[in-house]
């Protein structure tokens, strides 16, 4: 093998690595859900892209409300789907769109658009 | 929506006026859900508890309330708040109105304090972050033109939406954006596209003769063309490709990848290659690897981009369905308020207003016909082409259309209430909802667009290192090929979209379908149990046989046992009313009618006694029967109620009444069996009954004497045999069995739509809608079924045919160009397809 080949090899090697670590082992820290006056936990979402933050930490047995604010208008990002809990809600562009969900057993729970390109992830604890 | 309202009994002989009286003010409020006569007390004993309020008097007849109070100590808002806290409705619409330019804390507060001193203004609330005034206030007595004047008042304007051309005003803000977005993308194409031209012709100067001559490989001739093709090509990356930038971006930022990343780094690929190739040609060690790739950035841009347009305008269609659903809701509305018809918006229709329907008129909201009568076309909501007679007393739906009458009716449901919001909202959900397949593809897509970047740079590697000269160039075209192959979209969209097409279309026929699942499950259905009574029947007895004695007429037993019915609110007797009314026979007074609990009535008709009742009946007075018992027996075997009519002591007749079979049960029943489904029928009656409501229609299996929550245990039954049930009943008695059921169909009635139990609701109470259910579900997922095998076999080929898989056999690779073209009609084609479920039409059976 002459020296070029070494080269790409392992350069190739270090990106494909990279990549597994990039995409799918790093996990992102997870948001921890205020808990509000009304007994709500609340966060906020912000949809571009992807869902800012992604991962939301809760508590179980007590309501979470999350308020999703999609700033775009890339056409799968219009809906956001709570398959679990048989949720979904339609995210106009610009609008505050709480989404209400009582998560009663602990557990991870993924939320997602229609696709499931745009992802997150509800810890429950 | 906007603009909801509370429900508000309203009367207007007199005209209610908030009138100031010294400091004393009265005002007079409309009351909703007050039915009782214990009601007016509560009411006015909470408004009286209110410090300030001299004096309440509650009118049960017009459901208003009159208070007198001092408005310094108490506001109007206060006192609504005391009737709702007491559980009545009070009030008021609602309505917002948008301000312009309202940027100051002292702003709101002029405003607030210009609304309110505004007459039928109970409360105005306005809010800096919104930029707008939520006014609470009593439609008749004031109008939009007086909160206008008020917000001029304090300085500030209305923000009214530009006027609007009609088919803008049905288009959303959300469809506005998306038509943006499609302009914005085809003028991105048609730039790139223009550039690929001379771009593509001079990329290959030596398979042109003349050109070659001109600029030979490796002269300087060759290279500043080329740069300039660079710097034409360099808005085409920045500023056609500049969605796959920011979407790659935007995903990069939450460590996901899409189609943009794969798109954005294989043309970036190809571009940093001609950069390199023309700026530093010595880098190579053979001139003739100096090749540029601008046509790739370029004509992939622009397919890529056309693809994006095109997929966008196809999935605007797949909601088409609920966006005539949208188009159906009225504008305007003709109400009376104060003894006059006038006209107003839609959204300041109160429950409880008198609301008037020409001809052709559009019915503006839900109510019951109180006055004239007409027919109705309601096939945009039930599917039924046949318009539908209404008579006073009939239920209403707003959306509808107004044939031939004119009529009036009372507003029962406004707003989010009405049957067509209902179902707008039902159906919107339904089609954000997933299927279970769906999850297929959520597995894979997590790892998908990563997994495709990893195999581009491994064959890229494997290129380099063993592929044949000029390994660099093919590694590289191999690279940017399978990149942009790859198509994330198509598996994506696969599923979603036939179920937004799907879904609309149950829309489309009156057949609700709650979610994904239900979908999904539907096609599978192994039986169906129909619930006798409101489901296969009518659920109401008719008159079905008359029998006379000899000597008799039976125009004369029927008149008698009519006339004698007349009296009574007995359902069977009702029945034989109409039986009577629908033959035009006219009906005699009855002197000294009485009812004999458990065995009939009588009565004096003409001078003559008549009985009425079973056979008891007759024995304790004496009638003979020997002559019609055996029609009674006959009768009775077929599942009817048979009833004696005895004249004078001696036997008349007979008149029997029955549940009678809805027109078309037996038509739907065997196209369900057509399909292969089990039909089983289960009901409360008796066996006798059951059975012989079960030969009308060819039903085999019957289940017979179950009590009401004894039917869940019979679905669950069924369920071990192993069979998917699904359950038809009406979702009120039948909640229970739907929920069990792995479908449970709920049958409609009037505009009760939202029926929670169940998975489908039909809106027209017709077996036929179970058959067009099955139907859709069916074609809907043989729909998703092509898409998916088509987005995963397209993938599955086109990967490895773009990683060169197919050169050591054949010679055969892809070029980038192909790659493109395939990718971008890939999405189209699924989408397309998807659209394709338009076209279905329901097969009409029996009619």
């Amino acid at each position: 093998m002459t020296p070029d080949r070494w080269v790409v090899l392992v350069l190739g090697l270090a990106l494909v690595a990279f990549i597994v670590w990039f995409f799918w082992l790093k996990r992102a820290k997870g948001v921890r859900a205020a808990e509000t006056s009304s007994g709500y936990q609340e966060v906020m979402v912000l949809v571009k892209g992807g869902y800012t933050p992604d991962t939301i930490i809760v508590r179980h047995g007590k309501p979470v409300r999350i308020n999703f604010r999609r700033e775009e208008t890339a056409g799968c990002s219009d809906k956001v789907i709570f398959a679990d809990f048989q949720k979904s809600a339609e995210l106009p562009t610009g609008e505050l769109i709480p989404v209400e969900l009582m998560p009663k057993e602990p557990g991870e729970y993924v939320f997602a658009c229609p696709m499931g390109m745009f992802r997150g992830r509800l810890i429950v604890e | 929506m906007q603009g909801t309202t509370t429900p508000n009994a309203t009367k207007h002989d007199k005209s209610p006026k908030l009138s100031a009286v010294g400091s004393v003010e009265h005002i007079d409020l409309a009351i909703g859900g007050m039915i009782c006569p214990h009601c007016p007390p509560a009411v006015e004993k909470a408004l009286k508890a209110i410090p300030g309020v001299r004096n309440a008097r509650v009118n049960l007849a017009n459901a208003s309330t009159s208070i007198d109070f001092d408005s310094s100590q108490v506001k109007a808002a206060d006192l609504l708040h005391a009737i709702r806290s007491v559980g009545y409705s009070a009030g008021a619409a609602k309505v917002r109105i948008p301000i312009k330019y309202m940027h100051c804390s002292s702003c709101v507060t002029r405003i607030e304090l210009a609304l309110q001193l505004t007459p039928g203004v109970i409360s105005a609330r306005a809010s800096l972050a919104s930029n707008a005034v939520d006014i609470e206030y009593q439609p008749e007595q004031t109008s939009f033109d007086a909160f206008r004047q008020a917000i001029e008042s304090a300085g500030h304007r209305v923000a009214e939406p530009r006027p609007a051309t009609p088919e803008e005003r049905e288009l959303s803000p959300e469809d506005a954006a998306q038509r943006e977005e499609y302009r914005v993308l085809m003028r991105k194409f048609w730039f790139a596209a223009l550039v690929s031209i001379p771009v593509m012709g001079l990329s290959y100067p030596d398979l042109v003769p003349g050109l070659r001559e001109w600029m030979p490989a490796g002269s300087e001739t060759r290279r500043i063309v080329w740069a300039l093709l660079g710097l034409l090509s360099l808005p085409v990356l920045i500023w056609s490709g500049s969605q796959f930038f920011i979407g790659m971006w935007d995903a990069l930022k939450h460590r996901a990848a899409n189609m943009h990343t794969l798109i954005a780094i294989g043309i970036s690929a190809a571009f940093l290659y001609s950069i390199v190739a023309v700026a530093w040609p010595g880098l190579f060690p053979k001139m003739s690897l100096a090749e540029v790739f601008w046509d790739v950035t370029d004509v992939v841009v622009a397919l890529v981009t056309l693809g994006l347009a095109l997929e966008l305008k196809a999935k605007g269609r797949t909601s088409e369905a609920i966006k005539k659903l949208i188009g159906l809701q009225a504008k305007t509305a003709r109400v009376v308020r104060n003894g006059k018809e006038v006209d107003l918006p839609v959204e300041e229709v109160i429950v409880g207003d008198l609301v008037v329907v020409r001809p052709g008129d559009k019915v503006p909201v839900d109510g019951k016909v109180l006055e004239g009568s007409s027919a109705i076309d309601e096939s945009m909501l039930t599917g039924e082409s046949m318009p539908v007679d209404k008579r006073v007393g009939d239920e209403v739906m707003g959306g509808t259309i107004n044939k031939t009458g004119s009529f009036k009716f009372k507003a029962t449901k406004v707003g989010k209430d009405t049957a067509l919001a209902n179902i707008i909202r039902m159906v919107k959900d339904a089609q954000g909802s997933k299927a279970p397949i769906q999850r297929v593809v959520d597995a894979v897509s997590g790892y998908f667009v990563p997994a495709v970047m990893i195999l581009a740079i491994l064959s890229f590697v494997a290129w380099y290192l063993f592929g044949p000269e000029p390994r660099i160039i093919y590694a590289t075209v191999v690279l940017v090929t399978t990149l942009i192959i790859a198509c994330p979209c198509a598996l994506g969209l696969a599923t979603p979209t036939s179920l937004t097409v799907g879904i609309g279309k149950g829309a489309e026929n009156g057949i609700l379908i709650r979610s994904g699942d239900a979908l999904q499950t539907s096609q599978k259905l192994d039986s169906i149990i129909l619930d006798k009574t409101g489901t296969i029947t009518r659920g109401e007895p008719a008159l079905t046989d008359v029998i006379v004695a000899s000597g008799r007429k039976e125009e004369d037993i029927l008149r008698l046992a009519a006339s004698l019915e007349r009296g009574s609110e007995h359902p069977l007797g009702e029945a034989i009313v109409k039986g009577a009314e629908a033959r035009n026979i006219k009906l005699a007074d009855a002197e000294g009618f009485a009812a004999i609990p458990g065995q009939g009535v009588s009565g004096r008709i003409d001078g003559h006694d008549i009985l009425l009742g079973n056979a008891k009946l007759m024995r304790d007075r004496n009638v003979a029967l020997d002559t019609l018992d055996k029609d009674w027996g006959r009768l009775a075997a077929e599942g009817k109620t048979p009833m004696y009519v005895a004249i004078d002591g001696t036997p008349g007749g007979m008149v029997t009444v029955a549940d009678t079979v809805k027109p078309d049960s037996k038509a739907a029943i065997e196209a369900l069996m057509h399909l292969g489904i089990e039909v089983v029928m289960l009901t409360g009656d008796n066996e006798r009954t059951a059975k012989a409501i079960a030969r009308q229609v060819g039903i085999e299996r019957v289940l017979a004497e179950v009590l009401p929550d004894g039917k869940a245990h019979e679905v669950q039954k069924l369920q071990l045999e192993g069979k998917t049930v699904g359950m038809v009943g009406d979702g009120v008695n039948d909640a229970p069995a739907l929920a069990q059921a792995d479908v449970g169909f709920a049958i409609g009635t009037g505009t009760d739509v939202a029926i929670e139990a169940s998975d489908v609701t039909l809106i027209k109470g017709s077996l036929q809608g179970i058959v067009t259910a099955i139907e859709i579900s069916r074609a809907t997922m043989r729909n998703v079924r092509q898409n998916l095998i088509g987005a995963f076999g397209y993938n599955a080929l086109g990967i490895p045919v773009a990683m060169g898989v197919l050169y050591p056999f054949f010679g055969l690779l892809l070029s980038p160009i192909i790659a493109a073209v395939a990718m971008a009609f890939s999405s189209v084609t699924v989408v397309t397809n998807a659209n394709r479920l338009r076209f279905f039409e329901p097969k009409r059976v029996g009619s």
